[in-house]
């Protein structure tokens, strides 16, 4: 790390564990003890802020060893304003802070003398970042950083990742080189699936029928971590364990909807060394040093090996040991997808989707913060922009829209003549028309999306203890009665107060509804296609023999999908044509194709009445059987009924709101806190549907179709999936449902094809209303 | 003409899937809360750039509704400006629209709290509206009857098998009616909120709007 310490950037590679942060801090400390230094020496960036004081707590004790006198602070959401703006006219020597916080920080109009003589930035866990928006946003603000101090070096650090050059892209200066200093990766992880004594079930996310020996594999272990997908998922293992645990081995849950007080009571616990085992998500991915986990347990197929790898990095936490992990599929298909994904580690292949260019929604935000901070040159701001690696490919013309639409919103069919946001000065300058509209934009900064959540708390006469949070979309299918599962316990939901879930305590075994909704990962196309070509075998010795039965006999009855060919099924059953297609694409790009393709077949008079999709498959039943199934295959047409069939789709209305948001065209927090309930504000459908009727091709329009064909409606892997098969489509006929297929009847998700159907539903259940209700309309 | 029909006060009402009440006998077709000119009171303080097509979008709608109902007479019931101001800032292309919905029809302006003031637009500009046995008025009073009034832009919500819906309703209870908002930037007050439950009676129920208005108990 010294010998590098002048490299203008340095992307540090090594494992979890290996001490790397301390390493990213070395050029710092030397620097610090061999001379004076006046203001900002160091910023360090994390993406979360408790491993902001984790650091600080690590730094702490070297820096005291060595009898230095550093100052080293954190800035994070969580520290007091006073502190805030000591620490901008006053800065520490080494300043610990998140993205948002830096973001924040250079939109003051004061960013250029508390960042003064800065020397040195080092991102940690730059491999989380550099994936989503917090990371675009965290590189447009070091490129802002670049300019107010001219000579800065960069270091990032990464866990083992399957493209550097991704990310040293990103961390470089551009079009500077950024160097890549690769670590020892140490012993080789011990992965393995574990193996019950009862098979997974054909189909369902829950693993219930794990709990025995995973209970088994926690009291072998010290501290076991056990990761789930969702958090629907992790909430409802962890209840069925704790029903099984006959020892009441302590055991706690961590997940994002939990209460924080909930939250941190457990990672305390875990730091202590007090608890046997943790259900988990991703919340707990990050590499905050846990303590002495022994274990890494993850439920469902990992879906990505790359995330599984890091995940495994959490056991073991030292250097030479290798790290223990266990698979537990859920299902009989997630068998093989756990098996092809512990081959993949194995051969060390990670792998990830490439991401595209920058996206434009966390361009407005940042022109608006430039703002902020003062007038800006639109010619500076552009080279700028530029140099950060995610938007060296933006173009003028696609800057200059975003600029029009920070300053006047881009209107193509009525301008607003009096008022802007932005204006420009006579000297050519842009700056804000109304200084007050900072305070705004400071608010509504950040690039993560909450999705609307409420608050549950017990029932009490005065507020009782808040569990924690679910999605108002769940919470609006709740009827009072409905018990749920939060936090491990079975609540019963009382009432919505003030933006409040009220619930009370059950003693109930089963929750009446088990779910809330999350996010679900599809799984990677690496992953996907190592799957179609373990299909190729002639035997699967590796497999258990339930599973590689189930596979020999679907080999005998159709075939098996193979790479560069597209299986497709049919099928009668229940009265019903059958229609399975072995896409292989990933959840979303899946869900998207049974979309488009039930609006083709209704064209077409094939009567389709449903779909669903999973990772590997969509099927579709319907009055008539497909005969021709390259004639729906043609992607010119698809990708016009994915036009038509986007603009109405709640899909994009949903990433509609995320990039306005972003964008600072939809404000989340206003100066003036949210009137009575919610009738000060207006739901973003309607800004989404009077765009999409009145100026379709607004540049707002264009990155929610951008943002959407890439995250939730993936048309990209569809499209890769149509030229991989370039009209190899194999129908194979069957008169009975296919071994590979009879898992997709016990799916749930099952999508009717709408159109008057919520109309009918609407008027059967008002009228049912009305009639118990007694009144008559 | 979809249409839910209702009574209020002995008077035969038709509450249209729209989101405005159509009143046969009179020739009447009373709209509320349509905002105009939302957007440009947005930007003027300090807010983000909305696209500025809600006004045409209210006026296409009313336009629509007025030529379904031929109507003779207009109630808007308040708010129908977002404020003076933005009354003021309508577009030449807006104003004129305005005043060709009002040609050959009684245009009344009842004031709201969003635009307490007479406006330089064409009908009549006032407090309420008295037309036995109903009286047309931005805020419900308590302890009125056959009174029709705006400002709380209700919704109401409705679940049916695991999936829920909720839209801008009507609600109706023996002694008056409360209408949704029409105009196209407006949100919705749910009607389970106090100030909704205070105002209606027990028996209150409430018309969802939409392809075809549906009527439901008032959910509370």
């Amino acid at each position: 790390m010294l010998a590098r310490s002048d490299d203008p950037a340095l992307l540090l590679i090594a494992p979890t564990g290996g001490g790397k942060t301390l390493a990213g801090f070395l050029p710092t400390l030397v620097d610090l003890a061999t001379q004076d230094h006046d203001g900002m020496h160091t910023l360090y960036i994390s993406p979360l802020k408790a491993l902001a004081a984790d650091i600080k707590r690590n730094l702490r004790t070297p820096v005291d060893e060595m009898n230095l006198n550093i100052r080293i602070e954190d800035r994070t959401g969580d520290t007091t304003q006073t502190q805030k703006r000591r620490q901008r006219a006053d800065p520490p020597h080494i300043l610990l802070t998140t993205p948002e916080s830096l973001a924040l920080l250079t939109s003051y109009d004061d960013a250029h003398r508390t960042f003064k003589g800065l020397k040195r930035v080092v991102i940690d866990e730059i491999h989380a970042l550099a994936d989503s928006k917090r990371g675009d946003q965290l590189f447009l603000a070091l490129a802002r950083l670049q300019t107010l101090c001219p000579d800065l070096k960069r270091v990032g650090l990464s866990a083992t990742v399957e493209d550097p050059d991704a990310i040293a892209h990103l961390l470089a200066r551009h079009p500077d080189p950024c160097e890549i200093l690769l670590a020892d990766p140490g012993p080789a992880p011990d992965i393995q699936m574990l193996t019950t004594d009862d098979p997974p079930p054909w189909s369902g996310n829950g693993a219930k029928y794990s709990i025995p020996a995973v209970l088994d594999q926690i009291k072998q272990h010290k501290t076991t971590l056990i990761f789930h997908n969702t958090r629907a998922q992790a909430e409802i293992f962890f209840h069925n364990l704790w029903l099984a645990n006959d020892q009441s081995l302590p055991i706690g849950i961590h997940h994002g909807s939990l209460d924080r007080v909930q939250r941190e009571r457990v990672e305390a616990a875990m730091v202590r060394g007090d608890l046997r085992a943790i259900v988990c998500t991703g919340s707990l991915d990050l590499g905050i040093d846990w303590g002495d986990v022994d274990l890494v347990i993850q439920i469902g197929a990992p879906k990505n090996v790359k995330r599984l790898v890091q995940r495994i990095g959490r056991a073991n936490h030292r250097y030479n040991a290798p790290s223990k992990a266990l698979l537990v599929p859920a299902n009989r298909f997630e068998v093989v997808e756990c098996i092809a994904a512990l081959e993949a580690a194995k051969e060390g292949e990670l792998d990830g989707d490439p991401r595209g260019p920058g996206p434009r929604d966390v361009l407005c935000q940042h022109i608006l913060i430039a703002a902020c901070a003062g007038p800006f040159d639109a010619d500076a701001l552009f080279t700028e922009m530029t140099s950060a690696g995610a938007y060296s490919t933006l173009s003028r013309a696609d800057f200059d829209a975003c600029l029009d639409f920070c300053a006047t919103g881009g209107y193509a069919l009525r301008a607003y003549d009096k008022w802007k946001r932005l204006q420009q000065r006579p000297d050519g300058m842009w700056q804000l028309r109304d200084p007050r509209s900072t305070r705004a934009i400071r608010m509504n900064l950040g690039t993560i999306q909450d999705t609307d959540t409420l608050k549950v708390r017990l029932k009490r006469s005065r507020g009782g203890k808040p569990l924690g949070e679910i999605e108002e979309a769940f919470a609006a299918t709740l009827t009072p009665g409905d018990t749920f599962l939060i936090g491990g316990q079975i609540v019963r939901y009382e009432s919505l107060r003030e933006m409040t879930v009220e619930v009370t305590k059950r003693a109930d075994k089963k929750p009446k509804i088990a779910t809330f909704s999350g996010t679900k990962f599809s799984t990677s196309t690496k992953l996907s296609q190592r799957i179609l070509r373990m299909f190729q075998q002639e035997t699967w010795p590796e497999l258990p023999q339930h599973t590689a039965d189930w596979l020999a006999l679907q080999r005998k009855v159709s075939r098996l999908p193979e790479p560069g060919r597209l299986l497709v099924e049919t099928f009668p059953h229940d009265d019903r044509a059958h229609t399975v297609i072995y896409g292989f694409a990933g959840r979303n790009a899946m869900q998207t194709l049974g979309l488009l393709l039930t609006n083709r077949m209704e064209d077409a008079g094939l009567n389709p009445l449903g779909f669903l999709a999973t990772d590997y498959a969509t099927m579709i039943w319907g009055l008539d059987a497909v005969r021709d199934p390259a004639a729906l295959f043609d992607l010119e047409t698809l990708r016009d009924g994915l036009d038509t069939w986007l603009a109405g789709n709640a899909v994009m209305k949903r990433t509609f709101r995320a990039s306005a948001t972003i964008a600072g065209l939809i404000e989340r927090n206003s100066p003036s806190a949210r009137k009575s309930g919610r009738q000060a504000t207006f739901s973003s459908d309607i800004l989404y549907d009077t765009l999409h009727k009145y100026d379709p091709n607004h540049v707002m329009m264009q990155i929610t179709r951008e943002e959407a064909m890439k995250g939730l409606i993936d048309f990209g892997r569809i499209e890769d999936m149509i030229r991989r098969i370039d009209g190899r489509i194999d129908l194979i006929e069957n008169t009975q449902i296919t071994p590979l297929a009879a898992p997709l009847f016990l799916e749930v998700g099952r999508v009717p094809v709408k159109g008057l159907a919520e109309e009918k539903l609407l008027a059967e259940e008002a009228a049912r209303l009305m009639a118990t209700a007694g009144l008559t309309s | 003409m979809n249409g839910c029909n209702i009574t209020l006060a002995g008077a035969q009402l038709t509450a249209l899937g729209s989101g405005a009440l159509w009143w046969d006998a009179h020739n009447l077709l009373c709209v509320s809360d349509l905002h105009l000119g939302k957007s440009e009171r947005i930007l003027r303080r300090g807010g983000a750039a909305l696209p500025p097509y809600e006004t045409r979008d209210t006026l296409s709608r009313l336009e629509r509704d007025l030529e379904a109902t031929g109507a003779r007479i207009v109630v808007c019931l308040g708010d129908s400006f977002d404020d003076l101001a933005a009354a003021q800032s309508l577009s030449e292309t807006e104003r004129l629209w305005i005043t060709r919905l009002q040609a050959g029809r009684r245009w009344i302006w009842i004031e709201g709290n969003h635009d307490p003031g007479p406006i330089d637009l064409g009908g009549s500009h006032l407090a309420e509206l008295p037309l036995p046995p109903l009286i047309f008025r931005h805020i419900a009073q308590t302890g009125k009857s056959g009174e029709i009034s705006g400002h709380y832009h209700p919704k109401a919500q409705i679940s049916m098998r695991g999936r829920s819906l909720s839209r801008p309703a009507f609600l109706l209870d023996s002694d008056r009616l409360i209408m949704p908002a029409y105009g196209t930037y407006t949100g919705g007050l749910r009607s389970s909120d106090e100030a909704l439950t205070r105002i209606m009676r027990s028996d209150a129920t409430a018309i969802l709007t939409g392809r075809t208005p549906h009527q439901i108990p008032m959910p509370r």
